[in-house]
């Protein structure tokens, strides 16, 4: 093998892909946006949502308690709703969102609590809807405070202790530190997105000399002088590939500038946070989560293989492609490929075992997941990164020997 | 010197099967002349010059260039090969030095006398004004020239053609033919290939006539006139692969 020539190839087919501008804009202008984009954007847009949703004060209509003064009255009083006068069509008024929440009490609800008759509070809610979950949040509050103070006034009444009713307090302590919390938040995310940057930071380079080169007459060119294929085909290689891999470079430098420039936005919006039963709402109310600097760094090691996969793959597919177009319509559907293990990875529950271990992708996802936690594997970490050395060893294997037959060269 | 001996060229295709591009072709081109390979679109020349170059392996059959076997020897034989033809295109994102260098440097000359030999062939060319310039610029004028001097940065001993006026207007076509007198002239091996009758009148010494993958017949073009008692070389194409088809 002369490593001169594939020096001179590599070299010139670097300077070549750096002058094209689909190459510039998939290998820096993406994998340094992406990242900030889907987090600082997102986190900015989430918070201003809930923000003015909770600026709101909702519409919430009273049904029934018609001889109930008081609860009424209690209600009415209430700072954060606003009572709306009773309609039939209640439930198409939330479902068109133009109502956020209504309570249904019984007529004579205030002379049920006096005589201690149980009756019941029907919230209608619409779910997933955020100015209605905060509505129903509040009168789902309300009432339990309402009942509170009446079973105390009960007791009271008895000469009877607090105690009696209320035993016990539960009370709940976060032992995981900051890094583990945030390397779940966003564990399965950063892995994800990464891993799709690597492979579109692959893919345009790779059509480009090959499918791109023989469209446009260069390969046989190319072919015509003394240098190898073999020596061709690495040299192509490491351009695709340091393609990729400046993808995850850039893509994990966007991240770890992200995460403290995050912090410093959305900091002064962290206050005490109040559980409201949404993951989106105490993300926002919360600084952004941290991830482990270590772990981090360890998981964009665990994607150097699946680049050279990408890269050596995406060469030999892209190789037998007539056209440029030809070779997108090979490539694009991968994308699904790529995105389901990865995506995979982000379900709940989804563990790494031995036999996950050997698939790739989702194998580097799930690691990736732990290790932002600051998890470290050995065990899994050596079979991961070992199995995905061996797939990229057979993919570049692939791609060489796919340089070397004339059926696919000169395909017509 | 170029001998080919009993080439032949098979391809398998999915519909059509077994297909005979090239049979029993053997040929000789001496240094210091041209050798016209003639024939129709389809007729298997641009195979064969492939399978010189050493692009495809014969399925049978031989061929030495400058004293190389094209099978046993191929990254040597492209040494000594330039090769010019319609389908070798520049790379447009380079200036046409960095071709110029590129190509000096995989056929391992050293940086010294890449510069050197771009001096040299920018000079001939007259391709200074558009040397550092990015080729996708270029007008197809200038685009031809960049491509003789990349035929010739390595100073082959033997060159082929495929083809390379196919597509260009008069004075392009012109510049290639003016380059091809003088390759020979510097007794370089010529080997030339084209369906255009008057280029292989004018340049040619030998011709061989190409159809269905054969050589049907081979001379000069006074042998050629005296064999089918045609003057024109049109009439003359005619007839030799009309034998064959009345054959």
């Amino acid at each position: 093998m002369n490593f001169n020539q594939i020096v001179t190839v590599y070299l010139k087919e670097l300077r070549d892909a750096l002058r094209d501008r689909r190459t510039l804009v998939s290998m820096f202008i993406v994998p340094t946006l992406v990242i900030p984009i889907i987090i600082l954007g997102f986190g900015v847009v989430t918070a201003k949502i809930i923000r003015k949703a909770r600026a709101e004060t909702p519409g919430v209509m009273l049904l029934g308690a018609k001889d109930s003064p008081e609860i009424r009255a209690a209600l009415a009083a209430h700072p954060r709703i606003r009572i709306v006068p009773a309609r039939d069509d209640f439930r198409t008024l939330i479902s068109n969102k133009s109502l956020r929440a209504a309570v249904e009490l019984p007529d004579d609800f205030d002379a049920a609590l006096l005589e201690s008759r149980p009756s019941t509070v029907r919230l209608y809610t619409y779910d997933g809807e955020i100015k209605s979950g905060f509505a129903t949040g509040e009168l789902d509050r309300f009432f339990r405070d309402y009942r509170e103070k009446a079973i105390q006034a009960r007791l009271s009444e008895r000469g009877l202790p607090a105690a009696l009713v209320r035993p016990y307090e539960i009370t709940r302590q976060n032992v995981a530190p900051p890094e583990k919390v945030g390397g779940n938040l966003v564990g399965g995310f950063i892995p994800y997105v990464i891993i799709l940057l690597c492979f579109t930071g692959a893919m345009y380079p790779a059509m480009d000399l090959t499918a791109g080169e023989k469209e446009r007459g260069t390969l046989e060119t190319l072919l015509c002088s003394p240098v190898g294929r073999t020596e061709i085909v690495l040299g192509k290689f490491l351009v695709v590939l340091t393609s990729a891999l400046s993808t995850v470079v850039l893509a994990g430098i966007s991240a770890m500038a992200t995460f403290p420039l995050g912090a410093l936005l959305f900091a002064p919006e962290a206050g005490p946070a109040r559980a409201v039963g949404s993951a989106a709402v105490a993300a926002a109310r919360s600084p952004m989560p941290q991830i482990d600097p270590l772990g981090f760094l360890a998981s964009l090691a665990m994607v150097a293989p699946i680049a050279v996969l990408f890269a050596a793959g995406l060469l030999a597919l892209s190789l037998f492609a007539k056209s440029y177009k030809e070779a997108q319509s090979y490539v694009s559907p991968l994308i699904v490929v790529i995105i389901l293990p990865a995506l995979s990875a982000m379900l709940p529950g989804v563990e790494l075992n031995l036999q996950l271990s050997l698939i790739p992708i989702l194998n580097v996802s799930l690691v990736c997941k732990e290790l932002v936690s600051g998890i470290f594997h050995w065990g899994h970490l050596s079979l991961i990164f070992a199995s995905s050395c061996v797939y990229a060893a057979i993919a570049l294997a692939l791609a060489v020997r796919m340089f070397n037959r004339e059926t696919v060269l000169f395909r017509t | 010197m170029i001998v080919a001996q009993g080439l032949t060229k098979s391809f398998h295709d999915k519909k059509r099967g077994q297909i005979m591009a090239v049979q029993d072709v053997s040929f000789t081109c001496h240094p210091g002349r041209i050798y016209g390979l003639l024939g129709a679109n389809g007729a298997g020349k641009t195979t064969t010059l492939r399978m010189l170059a050493t692009l495809l392996k014969p399925t049978h059959g031989t061929a030495t260039v400058a004293g190389l076997s094209v099978t046993e020897r191929p990254a040597e034989v492209r040494a000594q090969v330039g090769f010019l033809a319609a389908s070798t295109a520049l790379y447009a994102r380079l200036t046409a030095r960095e071709t110029l260098a590129y190509f000096g440097r995989l056929n391992g000359l050293p940086a010294a006398e890449v510069a050197a030999r771009t001096q040299r062939l920018a000079d001939d060319l007259e391709m200074h004004e558009f040397l550092d310039r990015r080729v996708d610029k270029f007008s197809t004028g200038m685009k031809q020239k960049t491509s003789i001097a990349r035929t010739l940065i390595h100073d082959p001993a033997v060159i082929i053609f495929d083809e390379p006026t196919l597509g260009l207007d008069v004075m392009a076509a012109r510049t290639i033919l003016r380059f091809v007198r003088d390759c020979k002239a510097r007794g370089k091996t010529v080997i030339y290939s084209t369906h255009i009758m008057s280029e292989v009148e004018k340049l040619c010494d030998t011709i061989g006539i190409i159809h269905g993958g054969r050589l049907l017949a081979e001379g000069s073009l006074a042998d050629l006139r005296a064999r089918y008692a045609e003057t024109d070389m049109e009439e003359i194409f005619i007839k030799a692969i009309g034998e064959k088809e009345a054959a």
